[in-house]
């Protein structure tokens, strides 16, 4: 019994590597993303789940949560709360064009070997835990530590609403990671048209970047419904819709140009939830 | 009154181009059918008529009827963007009332709407929309002449172009 207990420790060891290293997916719904008038309020659910759009896992936590107005001014973010399995918060679309509505992290992840012992930097995912040793930084690496991988990871997870008329204020790239550039708005996908979207790295098309789109509903079909599509040269993101409803939409791209010291590899992700209605 | 009506059909033997008047009479005014629906909770639908020119081009509003009188937290002209189509084509950029434009909703019936007469020569497809409060939304297209007409399958009846 003991021999067939520990092969199922081992088993379930493995098993549970790759699910840390696969993270789940973090998505932001809105309520609607066209809006009427100058008196309607957006309210958006946050949430980490495999599934889409359906909060069964984490809530996505609004610490870092900014609204940014048509004008590109700071927004307020309203009636803010975090459940056990999402967040939800209300913005109210006061002045016309179009809102951004975001989320921005960055980090410096990875991991060194003193005496053959292999150490990580930065937090565990989760809550704190109490009594736990303060998180390691790239400034706790030793001298004389070996095998020393450093990587830094940045993402943001944005969604556009527009009340009344539609403006591109809140597109202004920055330059820094990966962007999204797009030249069909957002708020304007139809199901049976081809929209058009770029992505800048470092405020430079993205050419070749691998983008997955999943429609939302997926507990309603068998298939993940999944396509893994591609940038061309100029970054350009060519996305048909084949029908209407909410789809996510997810970038990822890792190069060699990390900026953190000791970093010899960055990441970046993209996240954003697009509308797609019916012609 | 008889004599000229004998002078017209004269007139029209002598010209037989103008013996199809239908073809050649410019389309004067579009009559839309709201129908009777047979459901549990009824609520007029709100309904959006325009222009579009065949080769692209800057659609015009002809009307919008949308619950006008509706005040407080959720205004009558919350619910226009459910008028996708046309909002998406120029509505949202409209500022509501419109004047000539705008009015309140209708109830099941045949109206008539008389085309601007200031519309440029070309070539033009009539669109009309409807949106519902828990019921559906529809959209239905015609050329714009005299004569087209076509007939929507749920939120609304005939639509049809008449001569000037």
């Amino acid at each position: 019994m003991k021999p067939f207990v520990a092969r199922l420790m081992a088993a379930a060891a493995l098993l549970s590597i790759p699910a840390a290293l696969s993270a789940h997916r973090m998505w932001l719904l809105p309520s609607a993303t066209v809006f009427s008038g100058t008196d309607g309020w957006v309210t958006v659910d946050a949430a980490v789940s495999n599934d889409l759009f359906f909060f069964d896992h984490q809530p996505l936590r609004l610490d870092a949560m900014k609204v940014w107005q048509p004008d590109g001014s700071e927004g307020i973010l309203q009636n803010g709360a975090t459940g056990r399995y999402r967040s939800v918060f209300d913005v109210k679309l006061d002045k016309p064009g179009t809102w951004k509505i975001s989320t921005q992290m960055s980090a410096v992840m990875g991991s060194f070997k003193v005496d053959g012992v292999e150490k990580r930097l930065g937090g565990r995912r989760g809550p704190p835990q109490p009594n736990a040793p303060a998180p390691l930084t790239v400034a706790d690496i030793p001298a004389n530590a070996t095998d020393v991988k450093v990587t830094e990871v940045s993402g943001r997870n944005e969604i556009f609403v527009t009340a009344g008329a539609p403006t591109t204020t809140v597109f202004k790239p920055t330059g820094k990671g990966l962007e999204f550039a797009p030249i069909t708005h957002p708020d304007e996908l139809v199901a049976g048209e081809t929209a058009k979207f770029r992505f800048l790295v470092d405020g430079k098309p993205a050419a070749g970047l691998k983008v997955t789109v999943i429609p939302g509903g997926k507990r309603y079909r068998n298939d993940e419904g999944a396509r893994e599509l591609t940038t061309g040269a100029d970054g350009v993101l060519s996305v048909s819709w084949p029908t209407a409803g909410m789809y996510w939409l997810n970038a990822t791209l890792t190069d060699a140009k990390a900026t953190s010291p000791r970093a010899t590899e960055r990441r970046m992700s993209y996240v954003t939830t697009l509308e797609v209605l019916t012609p | 009154m008889r004599p000229t009506a004998f002078l017209l059909l004269g007139g029209a033997i002598t010209a037989p181009a103008l013996l199809s008047p239908a073809v050649a009479a410019p389309p004067g005014a579009v009559t839309i059918t709201i129908p009777r629906l047979d459901v549990a909770e009824y609520h007029r639908p709100y309904v959006a008529v325009w222009l579009e020119p065949v080769g692209g081009g800057a659609p015009r509003t002809l009307a919008v009827w949308y619950d006008l009188k509706k005040r407080g937290n959720d205004p009558g002209t919350k619910w226009l963007a459910d008028l996708r189509a046309w909002w998406r084509k120029g509505g949202r950029s409209m500022t509501m009332p419109a004047d000539g434009v705008s009015g309140a909703t209708r109830t099941p019936g045949q109206y008539t709407i008389p085309l601007p007469a200031d519309v440029k020569p070309g070539q033009y497809v009539l669109n009309v929309e409807a949106a519902r409060e828990t019921g559906g939304r529809e959209l239905v297209s015609v050329p714009l002449t005299a004569g087209a007409r076509t007939t929507g399958k749920t939120e609304l009846g005939v639509v049809a172009i008449s001569a000037r």
